[in-house]
């Protein structure tokens, strides 16, 4: 191993451990965001028990919120890509459901890098 | 019809030639993560960069890519698209790489930077064409862990094989295997 090789071995290493700080933020969301078509249909704590019904563009989606966590546990689409998500709790996480123009993202105290609107 | 072929022709078909039985060795060896794979058939690509030149190198792994995915039933399917494009992404980084003085980068180093270059081609298939969906992200921490250690592994072996003179061996053996089968 010469000196450069130590380098690129420090270096790669720093930017492993950056990448899993980063991208495997494990801070847990307090608020979803409920998005229609491109805009805003309403922001939820998810410090509560309730079912929100959403009338989306193929007809009304449930989505649930139970302890800190929220899912789409039933949608009028067809592929059900969104239902099979799951709950989602960490903040930056999303489930999307295209066919009824409907999506969630889950918002923690500070908000992060934005992949929906980037 | 006759193909005038060079020593260097060969030379690059023996090479390509050892790189393919690798990726095959590899393409059985289960991963616990798919796309998680130690790449052990870099090893040759490096080690003809730094013995013979980078065209050498990109004709070794260009023809490695394409012939093992037709003796695996893959060509043209996404597992190709996605070993074409870490394999011309890693050839970019290492035409990149190769100009760094000598004396301080040597094969560890290219071999490190050239793992990164092949998963970073990789992820922006799978992001762009088949998981469009940010999900990916989750993954990229576990696959950069996983090119920075065979990265360093690749690199390692390759310094090795420089350092023994591997090849002069192997044709030597294939020399006179040849002399004995005539």
């Amino acid at each position: 191993m010469l000196a450069g090789d130590w380098l690129i071995v420090i270096a790669s290493s720093v930017l492993v451990i950056f990448l899993f700080q980063h991208l495997w933020s494990h801070e847990h969301a307090t608020t979803v965001q409920i998005r229609l078509d491109d805009t805003v249909y309403g922001t939820y704590s998810l410090n509560q028990q309730r079912d929100i019904h959403v009338n989306g563009t193929l007809g009304k989606a449930t989505i649930s919120i139970i302890n800190g966590k929220a899912r789409f546990s039933q949608s009028p689409c067809h592929n059900q890509y969104c239902v099979h998500q799951g709950w989602l709790s960490r903040s930056g996480q999303a489930a999307i459901c295209l066919p009824n123009q409907l999506s969630l993202e889950l918002i923690g105290e500070t908000k992060h890098y934005d992949s929906l609107n980037y | 019809m006759q193909i005038n072929t060079t020593i260097n022709d060969h030379r690059i078909a023996k090479l390509a030639a050892f790189a393919i039985a690798l990726h095959m060795l590899e393409a059985v060896i289960p991963s616990p993560l798919p796309g998680v794979k130690p790449g052990i058939a870099n090893i040759v690509t490096l080690y003809v960069l730094f013995k013979y030149d980078f065209s050498s190198a990109a004709w070794v792994s260009m023809l490695r890519v394409f012939a093992s995915s037709l003796l695996l039933g893959q060509f043209l399917s996404p597992t190709f698209i996605l070993s074409l494009a870490g394999a011309l992404l890693s050839l970019c980084v290492l035409w990149l790489s190769m100009h760094l003085p000598r004396k301080y980068f040597g094969a560890v180093s290219l071999s490190i930077l050239a793992a990164f270059a092949h998963i970073a081609g990789q992820l922006m298939i799978v992001r762009l064409w088949l998981i469009p969906h940010a999900s990916v992200a989750y993954l990229i921490p576990i696959f950069a862990l996983a090119a920075l250690f065979f990265g360093v592994i690749n690199g390692l072996i390759t310094h090795q094989l420089l350092n023994n003179n591997l090849e002069t061996k192997l044709e030597n053996k294939t020399d006179s295997a040849s002399s004995t089968a005539t």
